[in-house]
């Protein structure tokens, strides 16, 4: 289509789409230089030695420790178990929409999941300490008011709709074709499902779980209301943790002076999760292309 | 062996239909169960004392005034920064920019800033307009902080309502002898106008949940009065919602079930209007 303009108010005009489009470039170099300067401070007074050999964090306390490794567990722990409860319901979910259930059933199920998706996360993080913590006491009765486990099982159900939608994205792409040659082969619809479909859409359901892992990394409102405050070294679910996310909004919310040394530490922690989220969204982009079925 | 095969594809079948079923039950139970305990622990306090009243240290005296304010116009002020800049970007990635690298390279960047922690830019909102732009914790930094947060979602939601119009209409106007930005202008952007309405609704919705990027902007969670300004502190419903959460007084997680209801509330409205601006532009097709 030609590029037809009437005159310089108009190409003054493509300059100022252009410059929104190119907003995007200058945001994310905005985060980056925010991030990093701060970082870059904060490594003026701590060594590096310290930040990853270090086993403890207490910044906040009266004897500063700055090992990040307490925080990387709790960020791994409650980040596990949401994967764990996420992937496989989604999955499921997703494979059972796209290839199982009737079109009625269908049309009843997925306002169900639009809905999950749509409840802010806030609210989750009240549903992990009035719902789900007093129903695990029933199973744990040791477990205390703040822990991985609860708040890593509501972050799952509250990454199960984005799961199943990538997934069943997936799912759809993949040619009929395939269907119909395992049909042709003998294969009921259950084999076909399991073992000629999946497969082939195992690149969509590879990027989908990388993108939920991201999202699991970034989520802070249900982890700092119901996991706790606690940074521990250890990977039991069951007890206090403290995530990457919950310190960075721990520190925000109290009184620390800003250009301390606690204040930069924030800023570190935040740029270990952008450098972290940037890499996963560029693999799945990556995966998502490398498997691609239309090529 | 004919048996045989049949009793193993019942076993995975079963198991498979029984693991479906297992997880729609755990949607549909955390779904019930939240609304159970919603309506049971906050039911109660809804009303107008609570909706028009303001921050107060006793729990029965407490109400989301305050909040509402602030959410509107942290909201509307974000929405009008936004909007314009996510349609403009759209507009020329779908109509103007020439298919190649640099288009491909713009996507990846918006999808970038896409999957960025919502906390991270509560952060650098605070760096950047907080204490470098020296705007202090007000309305205007929140704002700008939520438009950079709903930027992506309209730019994507924009691309699909812009890709949706047909082509004919774009070949029929330049053929009328029409520039390229007047047919963007005249014809394009109106046609694709209900999606990018349900895609700012969608943005609108996005803002009025998220609490991460305003708590990292240092949103106060006690306020007296509503905002006057740009200039004014504020806080909204979900920063309101998580301090009262945080009281250990059991008076005020009631008061926090209740101000979810109306956070619910509110994005059901805006929903049902997505839906309804969404079904009459179909109709009228």
């Amino acid at each position: 289509m030609g590029r037809v303009f009437h005159g310089a108010r108009e190409r003054l005009g493509v300059v100022a789409l252009a410059c929104c489009a190119w907003l995007s470039v200058g945001v994310t170099a905005a985060i980056a230089i925010a991030l990093f300067q701060e970082t870059i401070l904060f490594f003026g007074q701590v060594s590096y030695l310290q930040f990853f050999l270090d086993t403890e964090w207490t910044p906040l306390f009266w004897d500063k420790h700055y090992g990040i490794w307490p925080l990387v567990c709790g960020t791994v722990i409650t980040t596990t178990i949401s994967l764990a409860v996420a992937i496989p319901a989604g999955t499921i979910i997703a494979l059972f929409l796209a290839e199982w259930a009737p079109r009625v059933v269908r049309m009843m199920v997925k306002p169900l999941l639009e809905i999950l998706s749509g409840i802010p996360t806030i609210v989750f993080g009240y549903f992990a300490v009035s719902v789900v913590t007093p129903v695990l006491r029933a199973f744990f009765p040791s477990i205390p008011g703040f822990n991985a486990l609860s708040a890593g099982i509501v972050m799952g159900i509250m990454m199960l709709p984005l799961v199943a939608t990538l997934v069943e994205d997936a799912l759809t792409v993949v040619p009929q074709s395939y269907r119909e040659a395992s049909y042709a082969l003998g294969a009921g619809r259950f084999t076909t499902m399991i073992r000629v479909t999946l497969p082939a859409a195992a690149g969509g359901v590879t990027a989908a779980a990388i993108l939920a892992l991201s999202r699991a990394l970034g989520e802070t409102m249900i982890v700092t209301i119901a996991a706790g405050q606690q940074p521990r070294l250890s990977l039991n679910p069951l007890q206090a943790v403290e995530t990457l996310t919950a310190f960075i909004a721990q520190v925000v919310m109290g009184d620390t002076p800003y250009g301390s040394i606690e204040h930069q530490a924030i800023f570190v922690v935040g740029s270990l999760l952008f450098l972290g989220t940037l890499t996963l969204n560029v693999a799945s982009i990556w995966i998502r292309e490398r498997f691609a079925m239309d090529r | 062996m004919k048996q045989k095969e049949r009793v193993h594809l019942n076993g995975g079948e079963m198991l498979f239909r029984v693991a479906a079923a297992l997880s729609f039950l755990l949607c549909i139970a955390t779904l019930g169960a939240m609304a159970a305990d919603l309506v049971v622990s906050g039911g109660g306090r809804i009303g107008w004392q609570f909706l028009t009243g303001v921050s107060s240290r006793l729990p029965d005296r407490a109400g989301v005034l305050p909040a509402l304010a602030g959410t509107v116009w942290v909201t509307g002020v974000a929405m009008i920064v936004a909007l314009p800049l996510g349609v403009g970007a759209a507009v020329y990635l779908e109509e103007l920019c020439r298919r190649g690298r640099l288009s491909r390279i713009l996507e990846i960047f918006i999808s970038n800033l896409a999957g960025v922690p919502a906390i991270l830019f509560g952060m650098v909102g605070l760096q950047i307009f907080v204490r470098w732009c020296g705007l202090g914790r007000t309305v205007i930094a929140g704002a700008l902080t939520m438009a950079l947060v709903v930027l992506p979602l309209i730019i994507l939601v924009s691309r699909e309502a812009i890709r949706a119009v047909p082509r004919d209409i774009r070949e029929a106007s330049l053929a009328l002898g029409a520039s390229k930005m007047q047919t963007i202008w005249y014809q394009v952007i109106p046609a694709a106008l209900p999606g990018i309405l349900t895609g700012a609704i969608l943005g609108v919705c996005r803002i009025i949940g998220e609490a991460a990027p305003l708590l990292a902007l240092g949103a106060l969670t006690y306020l007296t009065k509503t905002p006057t300004g740009l200039n004014s502190p504020f806080t909204t419903l979900p920063i309101q919602i998580f301090n009262w959460i945080s009281r250990p007084q059991i008076g005020f997680h009631r008061n926090a079930a209740a101000a979810i209801i109306v956070l619910l509330f509110l994005l059901f409205l805006l929903n049902v209007t997505a839906i309804i601006i969404r079904a009459r532009s179909q109709s009228s097709r």
